[in-house]
């Protein structure tokens, strides 16, 4: 019997595909998110336009709410960890975690290197912004990718850049000559093996999931249109003004990404969504998409 | 031409749909009643079973997938092996009842639980490296169901007439010859 295996961590990304994962802070919004139809949840204490409204410095959430939301729902829980915090994902690998997200939405514990996640037990999923940075992080032993978006703004602008950067990458690699890859693998910063895989597939050895802005179903249909494969949503649900319906929603739109009637029918009834903060009018210091490489 | 379809609500449906191609099997993404109609048989994936339960009912109905599942071949694989089954499930998780052994949802526990490993099968002598993710148990079974595959003496693959059930995921291997055995049952 072989467990951990690389096989066995990318299979809860595959079925995790098709799904929305909800960002959690506590057990009722976990049941919430579980009762509207989440795939999984994300347990965190604040979720990201929180961290931007209060800032300090943002860390692993307390093990005791994780285990919390753990027991109170049948589905996977996802937990967060600083990008290169490996003292954190053993914690959350010891307490049962189901998915770590190794995450530029926390205060980072290491500006130059990411976790060796090949080590670890439990799956990790981590943000990328193109192409390049995808494949270094599946290079550490990432099962799961995501688009970085920008995390609590409720503007989908950036996870829209970003899919279409790495689906851009992806189709250049496809066009190219065995003779040109290695140049390529050397402008994009990524591992050669993982290059060659991707050029000959045409697409990430891993699932490809969207995360950063989402808040509305329509939002949740354009990445699936563009080619994410599930979609994260954090602040979008729990700082709207209708949780339950608005998450019963974007779960029919993932489902039902291609179909503008049930798209028009979710949509309708909701009431606002997040007001949201456009990211380009963040300072640089503040863009969170910015930390990690 | 034998036509299989894959219920697309959540889970890995493209996973499947991509076997079928492979073996040449005109196949299509289900979403809809409509859908149901000219098909020879259906996969009911993997993925979250509270999900796929929690959307039957919006665009397709459990009086579909029931009727169904009473004329033409289903495979349901771990997700779908839960659907398939009449107990052993948490009320979160309603099941269409047809197939009759009790299923216990993420019987194994978390994610670092789950595991891979070689089964024998009962219809071919080379064993099939099965993925478990998350993955159910069944618990109990009845007279008409025949076991197909076990791991530690239970069973984790099973048959009832048209009715073929897994407790792994033969699509996330390049090893098609499940699938191939659920298209012959679709063909008789």
């Amino acid at each position: 019997m072989e467990k951990s295996s690389y096989e066995v961590k990318v299979g809860l990304a595959e079925m995790l595909k098709g799904g929305v994962i909800m960002d959690v802070t506590n057990v009722d919004q976990a049941k919430i998110a579980e009762d509207a139809g989440a795939a999984a949840v994300m347990a965190l204490e604040r979720i990201p336009a929180d961290i931007r409204l209060y800032g300090g410095i943002a860390r692993m959430s307390n093990p005791e709410m994780i285990l919390k939301i753990k027991e109170a729902v049948s589905i996977p829980v996802m937990a967060k960890c600083r990008i290169g915090h490996f003292a954190e994902a053993q914690i959350l690998e010891e307490l049962g975690i189901d998915f770590i997200d190794e995450s530029e939405v926390l205060t980072p514990a290491d500006e130059e290197n990411h976790i060796w996640k090949h080590d670890f037990k439990a799956p990790f999923v981590c943000g990328c912004r193109d192409l390049g940075e995808a494949l270094r992080r599946i290079g550490e032993g990432a099962a799961m990718m995501r688009t970085k978006g920008e995390a609590g703004t409720g503007d989908i602008v950036e996870a829209v850049r970003h899919m279409r950067d790495v689906n851009r990458g992806i189709r250049r690699l496809q066009m190219m000559d065995k003779e040109e890859l290695m140049a390529e693998a050397k402008r994009l910063g990524a591992p050669f093996s993982i290059v060659e895989i991707v050029a000959q597939k045409g697409k990430l050895p891993v699932p490809n999931f969207a995360a950063g802005g989402v808040a509305t179903p329509a939002d949740a249909s354009l990445m699936m249109q563009l080619g994410a494969e599930a979609v994260f949503v954090g602040s979008g649900i729990f700082k709207s003004d209708d949780p339950a319906s608005r998450a019963e929603a974007i779960v029919k739109a993932v489902t039902y990404y291609n179909d503008p009637a049930v798209l028009l029918d979710v949509s309708k009834g909701l009431k606002d969504a997040m007001v949201g903060k456009p990211a380009k009018e963040l300072p640089d210091d503040e863009k969170l998409a910015k930390r990690g490489w | 031409m034998t036509r299989i379809g894959v219920l697309g609500i959540q889970g890995a449906y493209l996973k499947h749909e991509h076997v079928l191609k492979e073996l040449g099997i005109q196949s299509v993404i289900v979403k809809y009643a409509a859908q149901l109609d000219k098909l020879d048989g259906l996969i009911i994936p993997g993925g979250e079973s509270t999900v796929i339960s929690r959307q039957l009912g919006f665009r397709l109905s459990w009086e579909d997938l029931y009727s169904f599942s009473k004329e033409k071949g289903v495979f349901g694989t771990c997700a779908g092996l839960i659907l398939l089954g009449n107990g052993g499930s948490d009320p979160r998780v309603r099941q269409l009842g047809v197939l009759d052994a009790a299923i216990e949802r993420n019987a194994y526990g978390s994610q670092i639980e789950s595991f891979s490993e070689d089964v024998a099968l009962s219809f071919d002598s080379k064993p099939f490296h099965a993925v478990f993710i998350r993955a159910p148990k069944i618990l109990s079974w009845g007279k008409n169901v025949q076991v197909l595959a076990t791991l530690k003496n239970r069973p984790v693959m099973i048959r009832q007439d048209k009715l073929l059930g897994a407790a792994f995921h033969p699509e996330l291997t390049d090893d098609v010859r499940i699938h191939e055995y659920f298209i012959q049952m679709c063909e008789q």
